[in-house]
């Protein structure tokens, strides 16, 4: 019996491990890393009949919201080469808009998926953590990572997903919990739903053309007979700094296997051991990493701890309580999914800030493990995608994707193809 | 919280995360990460008080599972991608001068 994907050609992000090819996470450190396994995503995609053609460019260990980190190639953006893909998942992404793959995997720590899914104009899916097993992906910090689908429709994002989720032994965090038949519900209408709208996502610093595009997709759900409900997430705002402490602590612990010994790379000429380990490091990670993980080993250093990560930890309960009292009165919230549409390659590379700000709307879904869509509704004057984020409580996804599914029956931004032939990525 | 980091701090930092950086990354880092900090700053404004942490955002609590052996890598596989695979070892530097051996 064929498989539900059975012959469909898909592209993984580099930071998944498989038996085939390399497995690089963008970075020099793993340049000739060459995994003995396959992560539980592969197992599950091959076993449904997929055929995996290949892994995508990402920012050096899915750290950066643009693809430039990576240590190999920018991937640049199918509608506009001077602009970047976003990232981290900016080459799956960018695979998916320029129709080399029908679907793709990402992985999302803050937004990694949404992100480069509204600068290349397709669909991707952040899953409630815990929905997908993160058995063989490469870890960033693990309480935020999730892998998820990206595809050009509802449809095929809800088909990928029904196959990638459930329980695995293998990871800890994964969750027991029935996997519903997300194709099955996708025709449940509109009307009668309840769209929280959160002031703090239409502040400052949103493009008007994006905020224009966002309200016209609300405004249709409305017609179509969905509430609108006013809501209020007063601890969004201090997302972006709670993440850069939570994710980078759990950096620096995790990036800590990377020392020579075991596997990856490893420096010539060691003086002693603690070179080994320093020099390996210091000349195997990307600049973005090495600022990734000092940071993260400051905040979780002596004397600081209570400072930063803990005091970090306490407003991400505050964040979490936000989107759990808002989940009573509504079925999901809608908001921009970035605050611009794909910025140009270069721009903000030198300026760590300025990039981790573009994530400000996607990084509150991560720290509190709820389940987020990003769906394309329009186009800037320039032709740049424009995308709209869906967030529903944890274990929604039944219903987000039905809510999303029917936003894309109504509209045909989706179905437009970026200008081809245009080189995807360049050296 | 002390928001700014200057180069003495940053080569501290890197020397605990076993990360060796150049001068121009010292200086590069001090300036970068500081304006990281004074970012960070703003969480001050929240009051936390009886706040509990939250590390994980789900209610997970210990996983267990039937404590049985199961067939698991053989050595040869195991430093398939060892940088020094030696005899079945992991080979490094040595570890100890002579003085202290």
């Amino acid at each position: 019996m064929l498989g539900p994907l059975a012959g469909v050609p898909m592209a993984v992000k580099d930071n998944m491990c498989t038996t085939f090819g390399a497995t690089t996470c963008g970075s020099r450190i793993l340049e000739s890393f060459r995994s003995r396994y396959d992560a539980h995503v592969i197992e599950r995609l091959e076993s449904a009949g997929a055929v995996v053609i290949g892994k995508t460019n990402l920012d050096e260990f899915a750290m950066g919201s643009s693809t430039e980190n990576s240590a190999y190639f920018t991937t640049l953006n199918p509608w506009d080469t001077t602009r970047v893909a976003g990232g981290s998942s900016g080459g799956s992404c960018a695979a998916v808009a320029a129709k080399i793959v029908p679907a793709a995997l990402g992985s999302d720590t803050g937004g990694s998926i949404r992100q480069p899914a509204a600068f290349c104009g397709v669909v991707g899916l952040k899953p409630s953590y815990g929905r997908v097993s993160r058995f063989g992906l490469v870890a960033f910090g693990s309480s935020l990572d999730q892998i998820g689908p990206i595809a050009t429709d509802v449809r095929d994002v809800a088909l990928v997903l029904s196959v990638i989720a459930g329980h695995d032994e293998r990871d800890s965090t994964s969750v027991d919990r029935p996997v519903p038949d997300y194709l099955a519900r996708l025709d449940r209408l509109v009307k009668g739903i309840r769209i929280g709208i959160s002031e703090e996502y239409f502040g400052e610093g949103l493009d008007r053309e994006v905020r224009e595009a966002v309200q016209a997709a609300i405004d249709l759900m409305a017609g179509e007979g969905a509430e609108v409900v006013p809501i209020h997430l007063p601890h969004m705002k201090y997302g972006i700094a709670c993440y850069y402490l939570v994710a980078t602590a759990e950096a620096s612990s995790n990036l800590a296997r990377f020392d020579g010994v075991r596997y990856g790379y490893r420096t010539p000429r060691p003086s002693d051991i603690l070179d080994l380990y320093e020099s390996s490091r210091g000349e195997g990670f990307g600049p973005e990493v090495k600022r990734r993980i000092m940071l993260g080993t400051y905040a979780l250093s002596s004397g600081y701890y209570d400072a930063y990560y803990l005091k970090a930890l306490k407003v991400r309960t505050l964040i979490k309580n936000d989107f759990e009292t808002a989940f009573e009165r509504v079925d999901v919230i809608a908001s921009p999914v970035t605050p611009t549409t794909a910025f140009g390659v270069g721009e903000k590379s030198s300026d760590p800030l300025a990039m981790y700000l573009s994530d400000i709307y996607t990084i509150s879904a991560n720290l509190a493990g709820i389940c987020a869509i990003s769906v394309p509704c329009g186009f800037d004057s320039q032709g740049l995608p424009i995308g709209l984020q869906l967030m529903g409580p944890a274990f929604g996804e039944e219903h987000l994707l039905a809510i999303a599914h029917q936003y894309q029956l109504r509209t045909d931004w989706h179905a437009c193809v970026p200008p081809l032939g245009s080189a995807v990525s360049r050296r | 919280m002390a928001s700014s980091l200057d180069e003495a701090a940053v080569r501290h930092v890197a020397r605990l995360a076993r990360l060796k950086i150049t001068d121009t990354e010292a200086t590069l880092f001090a300036s970068q990460l500081s304006k990281v900090l004074e970012y960070v700053e703003q969480l001050n404004e929240v009051d936390t008080r009886n706040v509990p942490p939250t590390a994980h955002a789900l209610p997970v609590s210990n996983v267990f599972r039937e404590d049985v052996v199961r067939a698991s890598w053989t050595t040869d596989q195991a430093l398939h991608n060892a940088p020094d695979g030696h005899d079945g070892f992991f080979r490094v530097p040595k570890v100890l001068d002579q003085e202290s051996s």
